[in-house]
């Protein structure tokens, strides 16, 4: 692995402030933002009087549980623009949910808004130790999804030369990686996994090419997944968070500590409540993460609940910088399946793959009904690490995993092993669950 | 002596076999013996060419899994007790024979059979000692 130095860039000052002034900061953006939803977003204002609340009623970061929280289910009622707090001609960008059931949620910038954007992205890409000079190879998608443009413009800002190949067509990314001399690259950790498998199906080594850093988001990941990531290529892997709701990716990243991911406090103001109370948890405790936008004027978020399951990491990074780290994503709250009574999370699934077959390879959990009785079935695409010319070994290979998984959750479940590309992916993230239990 | 056999793996679909053997056909890779080993979701579909090599490239470019093992390529005489004359010549030998089919071509009144062992080259060993031929790819492919 090349160590990429932690070298300060200009763009990372706001990342060092001191605290009490970054806590001062927040607090002011906090009323400015929580006035301008209040006067302007009819939903947030109804809220707020029924719980007897005006604006002025926030006096210190205490009184911020007060306030309501708002939900995925509210963008979704208030579709297409009930929660902008700008007038349209304001708004210069629109993304979108890729919303599988039903409408997507829209979410809205100004053109402030996206200077936002754009520096909170600056300021992750210095984090993962990019800097003028670097080939940004941006595989994200483009298009109403906010990886794509969002990456786009954080790796245009920091000065490097970006590449805006989008998702997709993984033998010319390939090529495009080799022959432009690609130093850096971003896409979702299981697509970079994926472009892994085809690189070594192609002859190419990726140990061979300049890449070195890769900034890898839109979806949980693992340390497995890290370790393997690092030990075929000599990409540093930086985990990247963020959600459309609030600005797109950019909320949070990792620095070379890899000890929890620094949130760009001075724009997001972070909580983790009891999912069942809606209690806030002290900082160390598990918990779901609610974010607040303290600068994002087209469509304020005000105490988001993300469904992502996740801790505020207590105490200071050596790192130095003042920002608070959240642990990563393991599991999202709606993540969670009841199967035949049991509570089990793909992550869990996940986890067996990992570690019986030491890489993690593409899969999906089919659920189903046969006589009132559910029945899970994870399908494994067969990988050339794991596969066999013997019968015997293949079926000891699913027996495997149908044990491992036994362990874990307590259920035996199917598993059927099949062909490579033929687990749907959409934006280069992968369909962990298919619920057909309703149909 | 030994012979890079391909196995490639196809779920038990319709039209899943095609694929492989299309793209070998399109390349101009002949197929000159094959078994395909079946469950009830999934085929392992074993096959001898030529040019292993190339076809390898091929289908592993393709996106197909594809896994190499050595195999033998057994004469035995085509005649009740020829099979039998082969594995009498392992017993004792601890070698384990992991499958073996047929290849559809022979000479001179003697079949081939394609043996998969644990140790092949301990079973080269074996088989030569007791007289029996193991052919070479070139013998075999008749190059």
């Amino acid at each position: 692995m090349n160590e990429t130095q932690p070298v300060f860039h200009p763009a990372s000052a706001p990342d060092f402030v001191p605290a009490p002034l970054l806590r001062a900061l927040q607090f002011d953006r906090l009323r400015a933002i929580v006035q301008h939803a209040y006067d302007h977003v009819e939903l947030f204002r109804q809220r707020m009087r029924e719980r007897g609340l005006a604006p002025a009623d926030l006096r210190g970061p205490a009184d911020v549980a007060r306030m309501p929280f708002t939900t995925k289910t509210d963008l979704r009622d208030t579709y297409p623009f009930g929660l902008f707090a700008s007038p349209l001609r304001d708004v210069v960008r629109l993304h979108a949910s890729s919303g599988t059931t039903g409408k997507p949620i829209v979410v809205a910038y100004t053109r402030e808004d996206v200077d936002v954007w754009t520096s909170v992205m600056v300021r992750s890409f210095a984090a993962a130790g990019l800097h003028e000079g670097d080939i940004v190879q941006n595989a994200y998608g483009y298009g109403l999804f906010t990886g794509g443009l969002g990456a786009h413009y954080g790796a245009e800002g920091i000065g490097a030369t970006v590449i805006p190949i989008s998702g997709g067509n993984t033998d010319r990314q390939i090529m495009v990686m080799k022959d432009f001399g690609v130093t850096a690259i971003c896409c979702t950790p299981t697509y970079f996994l994926h472009l892994i498998d085809r690189a070594g199906q192609l002859g190419v080594d990726l140990k061979k090419l300049p890449l070195r850093v890769g900034v890898f988001g839109a979806e949980p990941w693992t340390h497995s997944m890290r370790r393997h990531i690092e030990s075929v290529t000599n990409v540093h892997a930086f985990d990247i968070y963020g959600l459309s709701e609030i600005i797109g990716p950019g909320v949070a990243i990792e620095c070379s500590q890899h000890d929890g991911l620094h949130i760009f406090e001075d724009h997001f103001y972070p909580e983790i409540i009891d999912p069942e109370s809606g209690r806030v948890l002290p900082d160390g405790e598990e918990g779901e993460l609610v974010l607040t936008t303290l600068s994002k004027w087209a469509m304020p978020m005000i105490r988001y609940r993300t469904r992502d399951i996740t801790a505020l990491v207590p105490g200071t990074c050596p790192c130095g910088r003042t920002l608070r780290r959240m642990r990563r994503i393991g599991r999202r709250s709606d993540d969670m399946l009841i199967i035949r009574g049991v509570n089990v999370y793909p992550s869990q699934i996940e986890a067996v793959l990992l570690e019986v077959e030491g890489t993690l390879p593409h899969y999906q959990i089919v659920l189903t009904r046969e006589h009132g009785l559910d029945q899970m079935e994870v399908q494994v695409e067969v990988t050339a690490a794991v596969f066999s010319d013997r019968v015997g070994a293949l079926e000891a290979l699913s027996e495997k995993i149908v044990d491992a998984i036994e362990r874990v959750i307590g259920i035996r479940i199917k598993v059927t092993l099949v062909e490579p590309q033929t687990i749907g992916r959409s934006e280069g993230k992968a369909k962990r669950v298919l619920d057909r239990r309703s149909t | 002596m030994k012979i890079m056999q391909l196995s490639i793996f196809a779920e038990n679909k319709p039209g899943h076999l095609s694929a492989p053997c299309r793209l070998l056909a399109e390349n101009g890779i002949d197929i000159r013996a094959l078994t395909l080993a079946d469950t009830q979701r999934y085929g392992i579909l074993r096959l001898l060419v030529k040019e292993p090599d190339k076809a390898l490239a091929v289908l592993k470019s393709a996106g197909h899994v594809v896994k190499t093992t050595e195999v033998l390529a057994v004469e035995v005489a085509d005649q009740p007790g020829g099979l039998v004359k082969v594995l009498a010549a392992l017993e004792g030998s601890s070698l384990n024979i992991e499958y073996v089919y047929a290849a559809p071509f022979g000479r001179g009144g003697k079949a081939v059979l394609i043996f998969r062992f644990d140790d092949p080259d301990k079973a080269v060993g074996h088989l030569r000692s007791a007289g029996i031929t193991v052919l070479s790819g070139g013998e075999l492919f008749g190059s």
